[in-house]
Parts: structure tokens; C-alpha cells; sequence
């Protein structure tokens, strides 16, 4: 089974040009004191340019540790081991050196983390966060440097950007300390973009501003976006494509409209049913998912959703179901749901 | 009063909790203060369940606590059926308390991790001084979705978050409570089991007669759960409507702007892409210094000078449904869905 999940489908392969991103049986293992933790256990993606990708999983599921193995965050150091490639725009980030990765970041890849004030200086001014990037990577001096923060401020939708560049983190709201920490990822203009969780500590108005944010500015900077969220509903307005993680693995990716109206995987199906519906009425009754997501230091063997599947068969736990599927649309299930929409190979239920 | 008055309450002898002119204030630096709640009201009859819908500094989490007198609110009435809670002190106080429950936010730590399950369900009837037999323990667990021979000696941090909240519930539970104040219980839990929880708060209602109020800020968990809904905003009520007439029939801007908010994974098959509106870009003004008369006017499309003047009052905009805005007639004449209002309006 390890090489089962590492396939990827033909479909899926550009035939133009070179892929923005291409994450190729990616296993990202961390030793723990209860023995050696599989985060990421053989993910395989393809990211076109100026694509965007959602990445959506419960917590556990490996989603940041993939984004954050994806930009060289993590890797084969210290308790971590990483196989498997990761080819950004065609250069293998596990083979750079540290200094290598530091140039990289910025200017082919930029982050942007869940908590906006975790990730600023407290006792650094929000033009400091700017011009630094860009002194760096640039060779700008002071004044251009300031020119230039100025400008991402207003870029990102910070009204008054002349009081707000002298302010500190602290004297921002959430939303506007967001947009701080996307300005300063978009500083040298990466070519793509992970914002990890982006929106979950703001509330829903500030969320849907830093989504149509990020939606503006990559129609306008043709860049490439990987959106990863718990919330399925943050990624199914925003995102080409989505790939929903379940114990360290894709279990099933398509393009968002299908993934989300005609779920294959039994476990996309369950988590899409979870979710109360704001049209229906009142007092339903959720179809929640039994039991909870498996010990990573001992997953289960086979499908690692069988043990919570209610479609589950003996050869569930015996084999692990390969991510395959047509057009595109892919699963590892051997007992797909909404099968009627599948070509008669596939459609065994 | 502001985005307050009460039309919206019931007859006295029906209610089972009655919060009237609630005012929740914390001083601040600076000689400040914070209005967390200004003057709202709002009840609860037999068996029902209130859903307390915001964002985060509107009020609602310190509306809940005002009501198990956590703090003494500032000024306001609480009563549980029929006895007042605010200004009585010491043992009526506690007694009253014990029919109150309250579950929070994060399950880990509203446990204490050095205690067993077992201890920890029994923790509330044994400081009453009562008997608590295992029998009794066992039963409660059972009925919170528990298998008490799993985990009567674990201790909390050997549960999921799930299962810290289920014993959060027996815990409530034990205490054969009249109301359950819930405050995002469900909103540090991941989707699968933020179902489960949901299911297991329906269930125990019904099974232990309880009325509920329910505190979050999803929409479509508050809606799912709640027979009726109060909006609020900056310390204010908004609106009052019956859950199932929320998603179509809300009148007011703050209302309408949370709905167009919301983004959706039920999508259906044959909707074209989600027609997201641009969102208002003002930002919330501080609970320190509310904006006069309407304190949603800062945000809203429709603000005219009447409402920095004069404060709406709640008014029946429906059955059972009520709204605290000058304009509410304009919204409803647009439709329900998305764009409209905002555009519009900026």
C-alpha cells in the first residue's frame, strides 16, 4: 500500500506548460515519544499555475503539516524525516539548502498562518514587517522600501495606509492584521500562495473580506493559491479544485462543483452531510460521523476511514483502495457513494 | 432604548427565565467603560430553546454569564421562574444556581485534569452534600453517549474533545437542571463531531425537560438548533425571529449581512457560482464609545440621520418575529438572497 496512494492519474497531468506545483508521494513522519507519527502519508498533487487548491480536513488530518512540508517548513531534520518529492515551479525544495529555501520563500512562495498576531512582532511597527521582506530580497532602500510597503497596504485594503504603516500589531483589529500578514506574503510577489487556515479567528464578516480579498488578488497577481481549511463551506465558493485529507491522506480531489454536489468518498459524503444547512428547517436531526479520527502512531490498516465507514466491507480493511478515478475526479474507495454518475467500470454499488 | 424594548416577551407565567434590561459594563483604562450589554431583554418559556446569535464583542458570551450571575450583571432583573436571581445574594443565590447549568467553550479545560470521569460527573451533587450513588453516574454517562465501564477511571486528558464535552454534559446533568446555558460548545470540535454534540444537546433536552439557551456564533448551527433566534450586535438586540424564518424572512441590515456572509459547501448542482457580495469594510467601533442611536449605523447601507438620532426599538415585524431598525421595511422588500442589500445600499 505504499505505493497505492502515490499514483498520479494521467487526467490530471497538464499537457502544456510546467505545473506551478508538483507534490509527488510526499510522506512527512514525525518521531514522537509513542513512536513515529505519519502526518503525511503519500500525497500526490499537481497544481497548474495561477490554479486554486483547497485542502480541506478535520484537524489531524495532516493538512498544515503538508502545506508547511510543501514550502520546506518541515523537513528531513532534527524529529521529522520527508520523502518523496515536492517541485515547486521545478525546483526540488527538500534538496535546497536553508539559505536557498530563505530566497525561495517570498518570491516563488509566500504563507499566511492562521493566528495574524502570532505571526507579527508585537514590537514592531507594521511597516517594519514590509520593508524588511522587501529590503532583503530587493536591495530597495529606505524611502523605496517605504513606497513600496505603502503601496502592498493599500493593495490588500488597508484604508488610511499612511497612519496604519507607524501603528503597531496590537492597535489593528483581527481582519486588519490579517490583511498585514497577507501583504507581507505578497511582498516579493511569489507565484503562489498557502494560506494555512487563513480566516478561522475572524469572525464571519471579517472572513468573507479576507476571502474576497485573497479571491481580487489573485485574479490580479495570476497567482497560484493553496487554501487550506477545516470549513468546507470557505473553500467550496473559492477554489478550482478541492482535496479533501483524512489520516494523513488524500481520500478524494475533483474540481470544487463536483467534489461538492457528487462526493465519491464515503467519508467527503459524511463530512459534507455533518454540516447543518442553513436552508433547511429547524431541529434536523445531523448525520454525524460515529467514533473519531484514528491514532496517527497506529492507523488502522487498509481504508482508514473503514472503521468508521458505514459502507465498510471486509476487503476495506484488508486492502488500501487506490486515489483513482475518471476524469479527474479521483477517490480511494472501493465502495464509491453516488455511483450512478460513475462510468460502469466503477459503479459497482 | 437601543436596539432593545420588550414587545418581544411572553406573559409572565410562562416564562421559565426572564432577562430584563440586562446592562453588562467592565470599566476600562483611563477611568473607560466597556459596554459589553446595554440594555437588552429577552426569555425563555418551558422547553424552549433561545439561540444568542453574534460576532465576537457583541455581548452575547457576557449576556449568558449575566444570567448565572457571573458577574452580577450592572444593572438589569434576572429572574428563574419567577424568583429573582439579581440583588439576592449567598445561599438563595447558590440554590438558584443549581438549576441553572452551564456548559463552555473548551471541554479540556473546563475539566479539572487531575480528576477522574467518575469524580467529575459526581463533583456537583457531592458538594450539595448528597449521596451520589455509581448507579446514578452510570445512567448519566450512558445517556451523554458515554460507555461508563470505558472511561469511569480516565481522566481528561485521555478523551478527545468530543468526549470532554459529553462528560461536560453529565456533569450539568447530574444536577437535574431546569436551564442549560450553552456557550459555543461545539465551536472548538471538528465537523463530525460537532454533529455529534449538536444531536446529543437535542437528545438530553428532551429526555431531561430542559430549556436551553444556546450561545455561538454559526449561524446554521444556531439555526439548526434553536426555536428561536435573538441577533445581537455591539451590546444590542437586533432582531428576534423564529429559527425557521431566518434564512428568508430576516429583515434587519446586520442580519442580512451575517446571512450574505456565511459561506456554503451545500451547493447545489445546478447554482452557478456563489454570488459573493462585496462586503462593508467599516470596521466594528469600540465598546467603549458606541455610536449613538442605532449602533449598527457605522456598517449599514441604509443608515439615515434618524438613526444616529434615535435609537429603534424592537418592533413586530411578523409572528413572532421582531426587529430593532427604522428601515426594516426597506429590507424586506428586496429579496432574500445575496447582492441586493449591499450593493444597493453602498
Amino acid at each position: 500500500m505504499t505505493q497505492s496512494t502515490a499514483q498520479v492519474h494521467p487526467a490530471q497531468a497538464p499537457v502544456t506548460d510546467q505545473p506551478m506545483l508538483v507534490v509527488d508521494d510526499l510522506r512527512t513522519v514525525i518521531q514522537t515519544a509513542r513512536g513515529p507519527l505519519k502526518a503525511v502519508d503519500g500525497v500526490s498533487l499537481i497544481l497548474r499555475k495561477g490554479e486554486a487548491l483547497g485542502i480541506v480536513g478535520e484537524s489531524g488530518s495532516g493538512k498544515s503539516v503538508l502545506g508547511r512540508t510543501i514550502m520546506g517548513l518541515h523537513r528531513t531534520e532534527g524529529p521529522i524525516t520527508v520523502t518523496g518529492k515536492v517541485l515547486l515551479d521545478g525546483i526540488d525544495v527538500q534538496a535546497l539548502e536553508r539559505k536557498q529555501l530563505t530566497e525561495l520563500w517570498g518570491s516563488k512562495v509566500g504563507m499566511v498562518f492562521q493566528d495574524p498576531l502570532t505571526a507579527l512582532n508585537p514590537v514592531k511597527k507594521v511597516g517594519v514587517h514590509l520593508t524588511e521582506t522587501v529590503r532583503k530580497h530587493r536591495g530597495l532602500n529606505r524611502a523605496q522600501a517605504r513606497e513600496r510597503a505603502l503601496e502592498l497596504l493599500d493593495l490588500v485594503g488597508i484604508p488610511d495606509s499612511r497612519r496604519r504603516i507607524d501603528q503597531y500589531p496590537h492597535e489593528l483589529s483581527g481582519g486588519m492584521r490579517q490583511r498585514v500578514v497577507i501583504a507581507m506574503a505578497l511582498a516579493n510577489e511569489p507565484e503562489l500562495l498557502i494560506a494555512d487556515e487563513p480566516t478561522t479567528a475572524l469572525d464571519v464578516t471579517v472572513q468573507r473580506q479576507i476571502l474576497d480579498l485573497l479571491d481580487r488578488l489573485r485574479a490580479e497577481l495570476g497567482m497560484a493559491l493553496i487554501l487550506i481549511s477545516h470549513n468546507l463551506g470557505v473553500v467550496a465558493g473559492r477554489t478550482d479544485r478541492v482535496a479533501v485529507m483524512y489520516a494523513g491522506r488524500v481520500v478524494e480531489t475533483a474540481d470544487a462543483r463536483s467534489l461538492f454536489t457528487q462526493p465519491h468518498h464515503p467519508y467527503a459524503e459524511a463530512l459534507l452531510a455533518a454540516i447543518p444547512d442553513l436552508d433547511e428547517p429547524p431541529h434536523l436531526r445531523l448525520a454525524a460521523i460515529d467514533g473519531s479520527p484514528p491514532d496517527m502512531s497506529a492507523p488502522p490498516p487498509g481504508c482508514r476511514f473503514a472503521p468508521r465507514c458505514r459502507y465498510a466491507q471486509d476487503d476495506c480493511v484488508a486492502v488500501a483502495p487506490v486515489l483513482d478515478g475518471p476524469g479527474g475526479h479521483l477517490f480511494a474507495c472501493h465502495h464509491p457513494v453516488n455511483a450512478g454518475s460513475l462510468p460502469d467500470e466503477r459503479g459497482e454499488r | 432604548m437601543a436596539g432593545s424594548g420588550s414587545m418581544h416577551l411572553r406573559p409572565e407565567d410562562e416564562r421559565v427565565l426572564s432577562v430584563e434590561e440586562l446592562v453588562v459594563e467592565f470599566p476600562a483604562k483611563g477611568g473607560q467603560t466597556v459596554h459589553a450589554v446595554s440594555g437588552i431583554s429577552f426569555d425563555l418559556v418551558e422547553g424552549e430553546t433561545l439561540g444568542i446569535l453574534g460576532e465576537s464583542g457583541c455581548g452575547k458570551s457576557s449576556a449568558g454569564r449575566a444570567i448565572m450571575q457571573l458577574p452580577p450583571p450592572t444593572s438589569g432583573q434576572v429572574r428563574l421562574g419567577g424568583e429573582p436571581l439579581t440583588g439576592v445574594g449567598g445561599e438563595k443565590l447558590r440554590q438558584a444556581r443549581s438549576q441553572m447549568q452551564m456548559i463552555f467553550q473548551d471541554p479540556v479545560s473546563s475539566l479539572n485534569p487531575r480528576r477522574k470521569v467518575k469524580d467529575l460527573v459526581a463533583e456537583g451533587p457531592r458538594i450539595w452534600g448528597r449521596q451520589v450513588s455509581d448507579d446514578k453516574i452510570r445512567e448519566v454517562l450512558d445517556a451523554v453517549g458515554l460507555n461508563p465501564d470505558v472511561v469511569w477511571d480516565r481522566r481528561p486528558h485521555e478523551l478527545s474533545g468530543g468526549q470532554c464535552q459529553r462528560v461536560c454534559i453529565a456533569r450539568a446533568l447530574m444536577l437535574d437542571p431546569r436551564v442549560l446555558i450553552c456557550d459555543e460548545p461545539v465551536s472548538s470540535l471538528d465537523v463530525s463531531v460537532q454533529a455529534q454534540i449538536l444531536n446529543l444537546l437535542e437528545d438530553t433536552k428532551a429526555r431531561y425537560d430542559l430549556s436551553m439557551v444556546f450561545i455561538a456564533h454559526d449561524i446554521a448551527v444556531v439555526k439548526n438548533i434553536s426555536d428561536r433566534i435573538m441577533v445581537m450586535y455591539l451590546g444590542k438586540v437586533c432582531e428576534v425571529v423564529p429559527s425557521g424564518r431566518l434564512a428568508k424572512e430576516a429583515v434587519h441590515p446586520y442580519t442580512r449581512l451575517l446571512l450574505e456572509s456565511v459561506p456554503t459547501a451545500h451547493l447545489d448542482a445546478d447554482q452557478q457560482e456563489q454570488g459573493v457580495p462585496s462586503a462593508l469594510s467599516a470596521e466594528l467601533p469600540s465598546p467603549l464609545d458606541p455610536p449613538s442611536g442605532c449602533r449598527f449605523r457605522t456598517r449599514c447601507p441604509l443608515a439615515t440621520e434618524l438613526c444616529a438620532e434615535r435609537e429603534p426599538e424592537l418592533r413586530p415585524a411578523g409572528d413572532g418575529h421582531y426587529v430593532a431598525c427604522h428601515h426594516a421595511e426597506v429590507v424586506a422588500q428586496r429579496p432574500p438572497v445575496a447582492t441586493g442589500l449591499v450593493e444597493a445600499g453602498a
